[in-house]
C-alpha cells in the first residue's frame, strides 16, 4: 500500500511551506519599469547629453558595488537590482550637461558611502542616490547650477527671466521663482503660465524634470502594484502643497517644479531609509513636505527636495519608535 | 498497558494519560499488538507506540465504550478527546482552565485553520447535528451564556447544513474568510471584539474555543461514550483524489496517500498540517496522530526558494503590515540574528503565534519564522515572561 516504493529524497524545511511571488529583484524591476517613461522622454529630449549621464551613473554605481564586494571578499549583490536602481535614480537628479566625470563620482559616492560602508542592502540610514547627489551638490555647487540654463539647456523656452538678479547664474524657473518671492515678496513671473511645460516638456531642470505627468504615472503605477505606500507621496504632496499655498506662493506651481515629485513618488518611498508603520511613514511624507517647501521658500541655495529627504531619513529610527504598534494583547506599544 | 501478542478491541483504552497535559489513546480497530516501542513522531517527539496489526474483518460500528461518567469534563479525560484544530490540548484541560473564571462565551471554531485544509467544513456538512449537539454540551457544561459556531464566508455548504440543525441558543456566526482566521486569539476577537491578553488563556476573557470536529468527538464521547479513535485528514496536492478521509489515529501516512490515488507529480514535499505551519514529512510510515488534520504534497515547483539568514532585510514593511499581532518581525529578525536576547524584548517576540505570515510575504526570503522560534525558546529558557 505504499504510495511511493522508490526511494525519494524529500525537501524538508519548517514552516511555512508556501510563499508570496513578490521577489526583491521583481520589486526593483517595477520601479525600474515605473521610470522608465520619464527616463526614455529625457533621452528624446535631451539626446545623447542623458544617454551619457545615465550610463555614467549606472555604470559607476554598479560597478562600485561590484568592486567593493570584490575587494570586501563579500557575496555578489548586483543582480538584486538595487545598484541599478541607485544609479538611475542620481542620474535623474543632474542636469543633462553635467561633466561626466562628476557623475561618475556621484555613482561611486552614492553606492560606497551611502551604502556598502554601512553594510550593505537594508542597513543604510540614508537614500543613497541623495548621498551621491548631496555629494556632488556641495562639491561643485557652480559646475551644477551653471549647466542649467534659463530657456533650456538648447533652446528657449520662454521664461521671462526676472529683473534685477544678476546674482544669479542660470537658475531654473524655480530657482528665479524662489529668490524673486523672497527679494520681493511676489513673483517675477506668472507661475501659472509654466504648468504646462513643467508637466510635459520642462528642458530647464535635471534629468527627471523632464516631466510631472510622466513622474506621477510612475508614482502611480508604483501605488497601483502596492510596491509603495500612498502615505509617504500623500503626506510629502499634501503637506507641501497646503504650505506653499499658507507661505503665499503658488501650490501647484511648487508641487510641479524642481525634484519634489522624483522626491515625493521614488526616493522618500525608498525602503530602507523609510519608516516600517503606516501612521510613521504618513508622518515621514509630511516632515519631508514641510522641509522642503520651507527650504525652497526660505533656505539659502537650491537642493530643497535632497536636504528635505536625507533630513527625515535621519529621523527614520526615531520614527520608527514612536509609532511603534501596540502588539495585539498588550496595553503599550511594543519596539 | 499492553504488551506484544496482546489482543486489543476497537476502543479499548492502550495508553493512559501521564502529564497534566497529555491524553489517554484508545486502540481504534480490533486486533492483536504487534509491538510496543519508541518512535519520534510526526512532531519529532520521542514517544512510545504501539502497533496493532488489525483483523481482517472489522465491525466499525461497535467499539468498546468509555465509563459513564457524571460530569462532561472526566468524560472527555476517559475518551482521550483532544483538540483537533491541529494543537491536540486535551479538551478536559482545556474546561478546567477557566480556574475559576466565568465562562461566558464558547466558540465553536469552523474557521479552517489553514488554506488547502477542507476537514472542519467537511465535519460541518457531514455532522451538522454532532457539532450543534457539541457545541451545547460545551454551552451546559461552562454555563455560558452565548455559544457560538463560527465559519468563514467561503463555506456556503457548512453554513446551510449548520442552519439546518441549529438550535435557538446556537448562534451561528460567518466571519470574513482570511488566514488566520482560525487563530484562536484572532477567532476570540473576531466574536467578541477582546484582545486575549499577553501570556493568558482565552478564559482570561471568559471565552473558551473547541475545533468544530472537537465538537462532534464531544458528543460522540458523551452521547455514545465513544473515545476518541477517528478523526478527519484532508488528503490533497499532487495525489490522484485529494479528498476528506476519516481516517483511524495510527493510520500510515504512506495508506492515506495511496488511498487518494498516490501521487501525479513528483511530489518533493508532504506536509503534515497545513502549509503555512504544518510539518514536513521525513518518513511516510509514521502515523496519523489526533493533532494530523491534513496531508499536502507539493512538488519543487509549489515550493518556495530556500529561506537564508544572510539575505538582507530591506525594510520593506510586508511583514508589519502581514502581522496578525501587530509584531514587527523584521525587528525580531535581526535581533535574532545578532543573538542580541536583551534588545530583542522590546518587540515581545513571545507574543508571536507563528502563523507564517511575514515569511510568507518576505521579498528576501528571510528565515523569519526559524529566527522567531529561536528567540522564543531563548526567552523561555531564560525565563522572560513578555
Amino acid at each position: 500500500m505504499r504510495a511511493d516504493p522508490g526511494s525519494r529524497t524529500w525537501r524538508l524545511a519548517s514552516s511555512p511551506h508556501v510563499a508570496d511571488t513578490v521577489s526583491c529583484s521583481r520589486i526593483m524591476l517595477i520601479v525600474l519599469a515605473a521610470l522608465l517613461p520619464v527616463t526614455v522622454w529625457a533621452v528624446v529630449n535631451m539626446g545623447m547629453l542623458a544617454v551619457g549621464l545615465l550610463i555614467a551613473c549606472v555604470v559607476s554605481a554598479v560597478g562600485s558595488e561590484a568592486l567593493w564586494n570584490w575587494i570586501a571578499r563579500k557575496p555578489h549583490t548586483i543582480m538584486d537590482g538595487s545598484a541599478l536602481l541607485t544609479g538611475l535614480l542620481l542620474a535623474l537628479t543632474l542636469p543633462p550637461r553635467t561633466p561626466l566625470w562628476i557623475a561618475v563620482v556621484g555613482g561611486i559616492v552614492s553606492i560606497c558611502l551611502g551604502k556598502m560602508i554601512f553594510g550593505g542592502l537594508g542597513w543604510n540610514l540614508f537614500n543613497p542616490a541623495l548621498v551621491g547627489k548631496a555629494f556632488v551638490a556641495i562639491s561643485w555647487t557652480g559646475v551644477l547650477s551653471e549647466q542649467v540654463v534659463p530657456g533650456g539647456w538648447y533652446r528657449g523656452i520662454d521664461v521671462s527671466a526676472p529683473t534685477g538678479h544678476d546674482a544669479i547664474t542660470g537658475a531654473t524657473r524655480l530657482a528665479i521663482a524662489a529668490a524673486d518671492k523672497a527679494a520681493a515678496g511676489a513673483y517675477g513671473f506668472d507661475t501659472t503660465q509654466h504648468y504646462v511645460p513643467l508637466l510635459f516638456r520642462n528642458l530647464e531642470g535635471s534629468l527627471g524634470e523632464i516631466s510631472a505627468a510622466l513622474l506621477i504615472l510612475g508614482g502611480f503605477v508604483l501605488i497601483a502594484t502596492r510596491i509603495i505606500d500612498w502615505r509617504i507621496p500623500a503626506g510629502y504632496i499634501g503637506t507641501a502643497a497646503v504650505l506653499s499655498w499658507t507661505f503665499g506662493a503658488d501650490p501647484v506651481f511648487h508641487v510641479l517644479a524642481g525634484g519634489l515629485l522624483l522626491g515625493a513618488f521614488f526616493m522618500a518611498t525608498d525602503y530602507v531609509t523609510s519608516p516600517m508603520t503606516k501612521i510613521g511613514r504618513f508622518l515621514f511624507g509630511c516632515g519631508c513636505g514641510l522641509i522642503n517647501i520651507v527650504a525652497r521658500l526660505y533656505g539659502p541655495g537650491p537642493e530643497a527636495t535632497t536636504w528635505a529627504i536625507l533630513f527625515m531619513n535621519g529621523l527614520v529610527p526615531l520614527i520608527d519608535r514612536l509609532t511603534a504598534p501596540r502588539v495585539f494583547g498588550w496595553r503599550k506599544r511594543n519596539g | 498497558m499492553v504488551k506484544s501478542g496482546d489482543a486489543v478491541l476497537r476502543g479499548q483504552l492502550i495508553g493512559e494519560a501521564q502529564g497534566p497535559i497529555s491524553a489517554n489513546v484508545h486502540s481504534p480497530v480490533n486486533g492483536e499488538v504487534a509491538g510496543v516501542y519508541s518512535i519520534r513522531l510526526l512532531s519529532g517527539a520521542l514517544a512510545e507506540v504501539v502497533e496493532i496489526a488489525p483483523h481482517a474483518e472489522q465491525d466499525w460500528d461497535s467499539f468498546v465504550r468509555i465509563d459513564a461518567a457524571e460530569d462532561v469534563s472526566e468524560t472527555l479525560r476517559m475518551g482521550g478527546i483532544v483538540g483537533l484544530g491541529g494543537a491536540a490540548f486535551p479538551s478536559s484541560v482545556k474546561l478546567h482552565s477557566s480556574h475559576g473564571k466565568p465562562i461566558h462565551t464558547v466558540i465553536v471554531n469552523g474557521c479552517e485553520c489553514e488554506p488547502y485544509l477542507t476537514c472542519d467544513d467537511r465535519v460541518m456538512r457531514e455532522w451538522p447535528e454532532r457539532v450543534v449537539a457539541g457545541a451545547r454540551i460545551l454551552g451546559a457544561a461552562t454555563g455560558a451564556k452565548r455559544v457560538v459556531i463560527a465559519l468563514e464566508n467561503d463555506k456556503p455548504e457548512a453554513c446551510e447544513a449548520l442552519l439546518r440543525h441549529s438550535r435557538p441558543d446556537v448562534e451561528i456566526v460567518v466571519l470574513q474568510a482570511r488566514y488566520p482566521q482560525g487563530a484562536e486569539k484572532q477567532l476570540i476577537y473576531s466574536i467578541i471584539g477582546e484582545e486575549v491578553p499577553h501570556g493568558r488563556l482565552p478564559a482570561s476573557v471568559g471565552v473558551l474555543v473547541h475545533n468544530v470536529g472537537t465538537a462532534a468527538a464531544i458528543t460522540d464521547a458523551v452521547q455514545l461514550r465513544k473515545p476518541l479513535v477517528e478523526r478527519v485528514v484532508t488528503v490533497t496536492g499532487h495525489v490522484g483524489e485529494p479528498a476528506n478521509f476519516l481516517a483511524l489515529i495510527g493510520t500510515p501516512i504512506s495508506h492515506l496517500l495511496a488511498e487518494a490515488g498516490g501521487f501525479t507529480a513528483e511530489v518533493s514535499r508532504i506536509i503534515a498540517g497545513g502549509p503555512m505551519t504544518g510539518t514536513a514529512v521525513a518518513n511516510l510510515d509514521l502515523p496519523v496522530v489526533k493533532g494530523t488534520s491534513g496531508l499536502v504534497a507539493l512538488t519543487n515547483a509549489d515550493l518556495p526558494p530556500a529561506v537564508h539568514a544572510d539575505q538582507p532585510c530591506i525594510r520593506c514593511s510586508r511583514c508589519v503590515t502581514a502581522c496578525p499581532m501587530r509584531l514587527q518581525p523584521y525587528a525580531i529578525g535581526i535581533h535574532a540574528n545578532r543573538s542580541d536576547w536583551e534588545g530583542i524584548q522590546r518587540f515581545v517576540p513571545l507574543s508571536c503565534i507563528e502563523c507564517g505570515c511575514c515569511e510568507t510575504v518576505c521579498p528576501t526570503r528571510r528565515p523569519l519564522i526559524q529566527l522567531i522560534r529561536r528567540a522564543k525558546q531563548v526567552l523561555m529558557s531564560k525565563g522572560v515572561e513578555a
